[in-house]
């Protein structure tokens, strides 16, 4: 059988994908030195608290109390290099036209479940996609929107006077704290899922991330798009 | 790859024909979906070929990235705490240019009713365990140019304009109060009793101290002079507690806690940027730490 190989990101996406990610850490992880100083979040159902973020042995475990102004300094580093190489990321994505593989499409949140329900192996047939199925195209974009919302209720605590329209734009400073705190939270909701993906999706997949191809059939052999997992 | 073709994904194209547009909305021509994503791919080879040219790019990736991970692991091992403080320490300052820059001193904070007013929290009392008698505190005022320094009783300043607002007091811990403070503008104080001195004349600092000196905070020119930044003594309309700061506190919605000092004994005008207690190195905080 024929093979060829298919370029599948390119150099630049490559190294703002990497790069991303120990800078991400670092803002999550200075994140929770800065949270800990006034941890009071938790979900509640009616009075009863179901968790509180976080418990004394979360703490304890990463050795995160007492170290508020190290967390400060850190995230006011970190987050021009986070911001710069986000922003960086998202004029790539523009000016090479790799957003039409990567944004949804009209149908794209009603095709999205069916894309869970065979991750799940409940329907036997992925919908028809391109690059990026639709669950990814609403997860990818999602993530750079959590980003710039990130950003944006991050300057929203940390300008609240100079900013004080955006900050009432987003409820308050109280409010502000709250949504970048839930953010953060679903940052990392998104990484677990991701590296589970990755894990699911194989080693051929992994590999391109870091060479940039695949090898995939030969062209003849294009995979129809309602074929399963070749183009995911 | 020199000899890449470009494969639109036809097939789609086949499966719109085949199964009606509704399954694939938008259309077969819609070129912002799927049908306008390119594809670069080389010659058709032997599953043989394809294994050893994707070994050679494999070879080559990896290797990049793990030096370049590991160059940025040990790199970041290798710098010495001095280097990341001073870092930090730097980034701190730069951040605090950028907001000196966009900083509008018409941009007021957000007040409130006086029934959001919420319950106060005493935190730090750095510079108040000293005895005071309230009789004998004085506010020492000095460093204006060709002015002598001043010794004001707190009758003088309740002579001056008062003002009231309610604002939000943020602490750097991350938490909030609302407060509703009574007292003396920083500028009405200034103008008061050092008209007359041109802004540019005007040293650049302010540093202020407790009379034991035991803490201490330093002040940009335009956050002290902001119409928010008040010399308070009265706290949610009662005269201010002494671990609240009395007789007479800093109270600003443009800056954190930490630099809302308490038990004012000094007031010293400065062009040299006067130490600050939490930015000392041994804390780290930010010298800035302005809103």
């Amino acid at each position: 059988m024929p093979k060829q190989l298919e370029r599948k990101h390119t150099l630049a996406t490559r190294w703002m994908h990497w790069i991303n990610f120990p800078l991400l850490a670092m803002m999550v992880w200075s994140g929770l030195l800065i949270y800990w100083a006034n941890a009071v979040y938790s979900v509640k159902l009616g009075s009863y608290e179901l968790f509180h973020f976080f418990p004394q042995w979360f703490w304890d475990t990463l050795g995160i109390p007492f170290r508020l102004a190290e967390g400060l300094q850190l995230h006011f580093f970190f987050m021009w290099l986070f911001t710069l190489n986000g922003l960086a990321y998202v004029i790539y994505t523009i000016a090479s036209g790799e957003w039409r593989s990567l944004l949804p499409i009209p149908g794209s949140l009603r095709r999205a479940p069916l894309v869970a329900l065979q991750d799940v192996h409940l329907v036997k047939r992925i919908p028809p996609q391109g690059k990026y199925n639709d669950a990814q195209r609403i997860a990818y974009t999602a993530v750079i929107l959590m980003g710039a919302g990130s950003i944006v209720t991050g300057l929203a605590i940390y300008k609240p006077l100079q900013l004080a329209w955006l900050t009432s734009l987003l409820g308050g400073y109280e409010w502000a704290r709250w949504e970048h705190f839930w953010l953060m939270v679903l940052f990392v909701v998104f990484f677990a899922v991701h590296v589970v993906q990755v894990a699911l999706a194989g080693w051929g997949n992994f590999r391109s991330m870091i060479t940039g191809y695949d090898i995939v059939e030969a062209s003849s052999e294009v995979p129809p798009p309602a074929a399963e997992g070749e183009l995911a | 790859m020199s000899d890449d073709k470009e494969i639109r994904l036809d097939r789609v194209r086949e499966f719109v024909d085949k199964n009606g547009e509704d399954v694939w909305p938008g259309g077969r021509d819609n070129t912002a979906n799927v049908l306008g994503e390119h594809r670069e791919v080389s010659e058709p080879m032997s599953g043989d070929d394809a294994r050893k040219a994707m070994f050679a790019r494999s070879r080559r990736g990896f290797l990049v990235g793990g030096v370049a991970t590991i160059v940025s692991i040990f790199g970041w091992r290798w710098m010495s705490d001095e280097t990341k403080d001073a870092t930090y320490h730097r980034a701190f300052e730069f951040n605090e240019s950028v907001s000196q820059f966009f900083y509008s001193p018409q941009r007021l904070a957000p007040e409130f009713s006086l029934d959001r007013i919420t319950e106060a929290r005493v935190n730090g009392l750095e510079g108040l365990e000293s005895e005071l008698d309230p009789n004998a505190w004085r506010l020492n005022v000095s460093g204006l140019p060709g002015k002598a320094s001043l010794e004001l009783m707190i009758s003088d300043l309740k002579k001056l304009p008062r003002t009231e607002m309610t604002t939000e007091l943020k602490c750097i811990e991350g938490w909030s109060i609302i407060v509703h403070w009574a007292g003396v503008r920083f500028s009405d104080l200034f103008a008061a009793y050092a008209p007359g001195i041109l802004p540019a004349k005007l040293p650049q600092y302010v540093a202020m101290m407790t009379p034991d000196e035991l803490y201490f905070v330093g002040w940009d020119l335009q956050s002290i002079m902001h119409p928010q930044t008040l010399l308070a003594y009265e706290m949610n309309g009662e005269p201010l507690t002494v671990e609240h700061g009395a007789p007479l506190r800093l109270a600003s919605p443009t800056k954190y806690g930490i630099k809302q000092i308490k038990r004012i004994g000094r007031i010293e005008f400065t062009n040299e940027r006067p130490r600050d207690f939490w930015a000392q190195p041994e804390y780290g905080y930010d010298w800035y730490s302005g809103h």
